[in-house]
């Protein structure tokens, strides 16, 4: 399968990174939306995850192109505007042992789909449910979303007034176990949450601020590169721990706390701002609104909670996919509709 | 019969409608009437006669007005029939009304206080005192409002003359396993029944004679038998949202699959149900998974397919396979919501923007809910897109006699989906490749090992490799085959049925008008006009529907919509012979009768 030169590293399935690639982005040069793709390929690389396990879904927006530009060996779905979250549902639904990956934008999920959102949030449909978050429509040529700042401007001049929504905050209110914020311009940070969030059972909401080179990367916005930049505060260093390394990895005792996923990984969190507690649920997003009053960008990992049943356990289904059980299992007998006849006549 | 027989008003001169009449309830909904007008249904049905029985049930939960009807028919008819019989008149709100809209001669039950008889002089009026049997009967007065309701069931029973064993098994049967509510309910028929045996005359204008009409026979509701048949399908998948008539179809399915659906191994689940929070969601979990390989379903009315309408136009152009069953009601908008209509015909043909076709089902009795529920399965795999069920409130939630289902012998149409190792062996395999020259190609799911297969599902333009394209050629491409595809499924879809009478007049209809149509077909053959009906059963047309419309010199088209959707969509298809097509309609909420359809007919024809 690889198509790179025999050197290239390869990771424990003896696979290449180039084997997560995807085809040729054809999105604006520099657009946050393709640092995020390159960190998606690089954590599924680094994680050893099965492309063919792997479904990709997606709104409609920029960032909801860009299923198409990672993990060629999975399956992709681009849907309808704002309804990523039902695709991914039904999915699960059909086959629970697919790795579902979602991909959304601030316009997709906050406006048109917040809804999906909120109500596959309290689901906790497995996928890793990420918004490239620009704070305006990129695809429909720049007008607000509803991740706006309050004040923020657009190249016209014309002033958002109007609060932000916040999916991450939203996403704890909610329940939701793995909460992250993150940079597309921090590609350290985001690859470590990307491969948490790939040893997780749930759904992880990742909104990740990817500034939009074309539309909303001037002075006067707060997404911008620059800006966000001067307003990024990391809450800690992460280190992502296979579980089949586990074993081997020296973690330094102290200020580091230890997170452990359903398979055995661990997150090691060494806390920059030490009065941040990512398990305190409360906590934790007192400080997040009192920092984004502040215009600051708290990044890393909100909220964590590995110990929530996702939806496919809720409902307690056989263990093989339903969707290639066999019609011996699935058609009740001949015995079964006689005796159902029987009770209506 | 120990009292002294007196005829009736209609018994004098009139012969005595045998086995042959209507009889309408009216109550209060919320009152508990819908179980006594079930066991009066069920006796009669155990007597032997064929009965249907419709309930017009207001959108609301307590205290508004409902009326409930029961046909009884010795030929068979089970349409609703404009006029009644029986009344049975417990609504004080309504009673003046109903008693000035009965027929001449109709017999009529009510609570004495109501003092009816002094309305109407030419009606036979039976004043119940039902307070004073209820107190007798019941020693709790919280549950006098419901023993009353069973209180009209056994002088109902003693006016028609039907056996008062067959109300107790009736009672036991609809209450199936609660002890003290049976016991209860048989108590208080009972009183009624013994009050009119001391205090009633014979009357010999209406009455039931046993029969062997229904031996064998079943009474079941159009949603519960395509819950049924989505059972015996292997739907594994379904993603729904509460809407009255539609909902009890997913309730019902519910209900049986917590007890067929269950892996004999493990005791776990091999089916996924999940109330989404609207129709949207719905619709995108159906096609998703059915995308992912679910035999996936959603139920729903006009308002929810509105909903579903952009996910309903994806479905068919990335070729995802999902069933949706549509239980229409009265639109548009809110509508009437619990009342009938088929005005969603044109929606569901091209749900959808753009230029799209959908394969639609309409099946016309309950043994095709549940064989049509079942091949809908079939169809959404084989064609890969969203297949609609359509039925009606009258199908779906009213109370039908119906042969038992036979059971579905035919192995599931999984369809053509490629596993790892055809995919091994597969040369230049492409997602929308038209191999077989059918316009069906070849698909995959994912999570298929191999490494072959993955591809890429967009709404946007798309080749025959599933790779993003906008050149022209590739969306004709796309478009000219998936018209073909529809084209194949012409010979998958169930043909017509057609019952004959050599004419050269056409009658054409589908769904629950059915039987009306057949009543009416009978009628104006007896009054010198015999016609052909052909009963639709799918959409596309079929060959058989090519030729019935080329052959008849008229088509009535019989439609319970105001616009004659499906004439429209005739017209469209046979220009050549759009003339032929004219439009008997009935959309006024209550199900379709016999003599609406006489009536347009003759007038068409100059009779
Ligand atoms: C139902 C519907 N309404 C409107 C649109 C037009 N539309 C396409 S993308 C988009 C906004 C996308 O914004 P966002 O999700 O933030 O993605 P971005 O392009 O910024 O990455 C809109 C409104 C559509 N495709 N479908
Ligand atoms: S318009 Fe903005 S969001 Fe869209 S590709 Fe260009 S930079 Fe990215
Ligand atoms: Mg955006």
């Amino acid at each position: 399968m690889s198509t790179a030169a025999p050197s290239a590293p390869t990771n424990r399935l003896g696979l290449t990174k180039q084997d997560y690639v995807g085809s040729k982005s054809t999105l604006c040069a520099g657009c946050g939306h393709d640092a995020i793709t390159t960190q998606i390929i690089n954590a599924a690389f680094e994680s050893g995850i099965e492309g063919y396990q792997v479904a990709k879904f997606s709104g409609i927006g920029c960032s909801s192109k860009t299923p198409a530009y990672f993990i060629n060996q999975g399956w992709g779905f681009n849907s309808v505007h704002g309804r990523m979250p039902a695709m991914a549902t039904g999915a699960c639904l059909a086959n629970k042992q697919l790795i579902n990956i979602g991909v959304s934008g601030d316009g997709d999920s906050m406006s048109i789909g917040t809804g999906q959102f909120v109500h596959a949030v309290r689901r906790n449909v497995p996928m890793i449910y990420i918004i490239e978050d620009n704070g305006v429509y990129g695809l429909t040529k720049g007008q607000f979303s509803a991740t706006a700042d309050k004040g923020s401007s657009l190249k016209s001049g014309a002033v958002n007034e109007l609060p932000p929504i916040d999916p991450c905050t939203l996403a704890i209110e909610l329940g939701c176990g793995f909460v992250a914020r993150c940079f597309s311009g921090n590609p350290k940070q985001l690859g470590a949450i990307l491969k948490s969030a790939f040893a997780y059972r749930g759904t992880v909401v990742l909104d990740i601020i990817s500034p939009c080179v074309t539309f909303n990367n001037h002075d006067a916005s707060t997404r911008s590169y620059k800006h966000v930049k001067d307003h990024d505060f990391p809450l800690h260093d992460l280190g992502f721990i296979q579980y089949s390394e586990v074993e081997d990895v020296d973690i330094a005792a102290g200020q580091t706390e230890l997170v452990t996923f359903p398979d055995g990984s661990k997150v090691a969190i060494k806390a920059i701002r030490e009065d941040y507690d990512p398990t305190d649920r409360w906590g934790a997003m007192r400080t997040i609104h009192e920092s984004m009053e502040k215009g600051e960008f708290l990044t890393g990992l909100l909220y964590i909670n590995p110990s929530q049943p996702p939806l496919t356990d809720l409902l307690d289904l056989v263990d093989e996919p339903l969707a290639t059980l066999p019609e011996s299992l699935l058609k009740p007998s001949r015995e079964v509709l006689a005796e159902i006849m029987a009770s209506l006549t | 019969m120990n009292a002294t027989p007196v005829a009736s008003p209609q018994a004098q001169g009139a012969k005595t409608r045998i086995n042959d009449f209507s009889i309408q309830v009216a109550t209060v909904n919320g009152s508990g009437s819908q179980t006594a007008n079930m066991v009066l249904l069920r006796a009669i049905f155990q007597m032997g006669v064929f009965v249907s029985g419709k309930n017009l049930f207001p959108s609301n939960i307590a205290g508004l007005p409902t009326w409930f009807t029961i046909r009884a028919s010795a030929k068979g008819y089970v349409a609703r029939k404009a006029s009644n019989e029986l009344l049975i008149l417990m609504n004080p709100e309504t009673a003046k009304e109903d008693i000035a809209s009965a027929d001449p001669g109709a017999l009529v039950i009510y609570d004495e206080p109501l003092q009816l008889d002094r309305i109407r002089e030419d009606l036979h009026c039976i004043p119940v005192p039902f307070q004073k049997l209820v107190t007798a009967s019941c020693p709790e007065p919280k549950l006098h409002k419901l023993v009353k309701n069973m209180i009209y069931v056994g002088v109902a029973s003693r006016v028609l003359g039907v056996d008062m064993e067959e109300v107790r098994k009736a009672i036991a049967k609809q209450l199936k396993g609660k002890a003290k509510a049976i016991e209860m309910n048989q108590t208080a028929a009972t009183a009624g029944y013994d009050w009119a045996m001391e205090h009633l005359e014979d009357q010999l204008g209406v009455r039931v004679v046993r029969d062997n009409k229904t031996d064998g026979l079943i009474i079941i509701d159009g949603n519960e038998a395509c819950a049924l048949g989505a059972l015996f399908a292997g739907c594994t998948v379904v993603g729904w949202y509460p809407i009255t008539p539609a909902s009890t179809l997913v309730e019902t399915f519910i209900e049986y699959a917590a007890e067929h659906r269950k892996d004999p191994a493990t005791g776990k689940a091999t089916v996924a149900i999940v109330q989404m929070e609207d129709e949207l969601a719905s619709a995108g979990v159906v096609l998703s998974a059915g995308w992912a390989g679910a035999r996936s379903m959603t139920s729903t009315s006009g308002p929810g397919v509105s909903l579903m309408s952009e996910f309903i136009g994806l479905g068919y152009f990335v070729e995802a396979p999902g069933v949706f069953f549509n239980v229409a009601r009265t639109g548009p908008s809110t509508g009437l919501p619990t009342r009938t209509q088929q005005s969603d015909v044109e929606l569901c043909a091209k749900c959808s923007h753009g230029d799209t076709r959908h394969i639609n089902l309409y099946p016309g009795n309950m043994e095709e809910c549940f064989q049509f529920a079942y091949d809908a399965f079939d169809l959404a795999e084989r064609f890969q897109t969203p297949i609609f069920v359509v039925t009606d409130l009258d199908l779906g939630m009213q109370n039908w006699s119906s042969k038992p289902f036979a059971y579905p012998d035919k192995p599931y149409d999984r369809g053509k989906v490629l596993n790892q190792q055809q995919l091994a062996e597969a040369k230049d395999w492409g997602r929308y490749k038209d191999v077989d020259g059918d316009g069906i190609c070849y698909r995959t799911l994912p999570g298929t090992a191999g490494g072959k297969g993955a591809y890429f599902t967009r709404g946007s333009g798309h080749n025959a490799y599933a790779l993003y394209s906008e050149k022209p050629e590739d969306y004709i491409e796309v478009m000219e085959r998936l018209n073909r595809k529809y084209e194949t499924s012409k010979t998958y879809v169930p043909a017509p049925v057609i019952r004959p009478m050599g004419s050269s007049i056409g009658v054409l209809a589908f769904g629950s008008s059915d039987p009306a149509v057949i009543e009416a077909q009978d009628l104006l053959a007896e009054s010198g006009l015999p016609t052909d009906y052909l009963r639709l059963r799918a959409l596309p047309f079929t060959a058989e529907v090519d030729a019935f419309v080329t052959e008849k010199r008229v088509v009535y088209v019989v439609e319970q919509n105001r616009d004659g959707q499906m004439a429209n969509l005739f017209r469209e298809a046979y220009p050549e012979h759009g003339t032929k097509f004219k439009s008997v309609l009935h959309y006024n909420g209550h199900a379709i009768d016999a003599s609406t359809i006489v009536d347009q007919i003759n007038a068409f024809e100059q009779r």
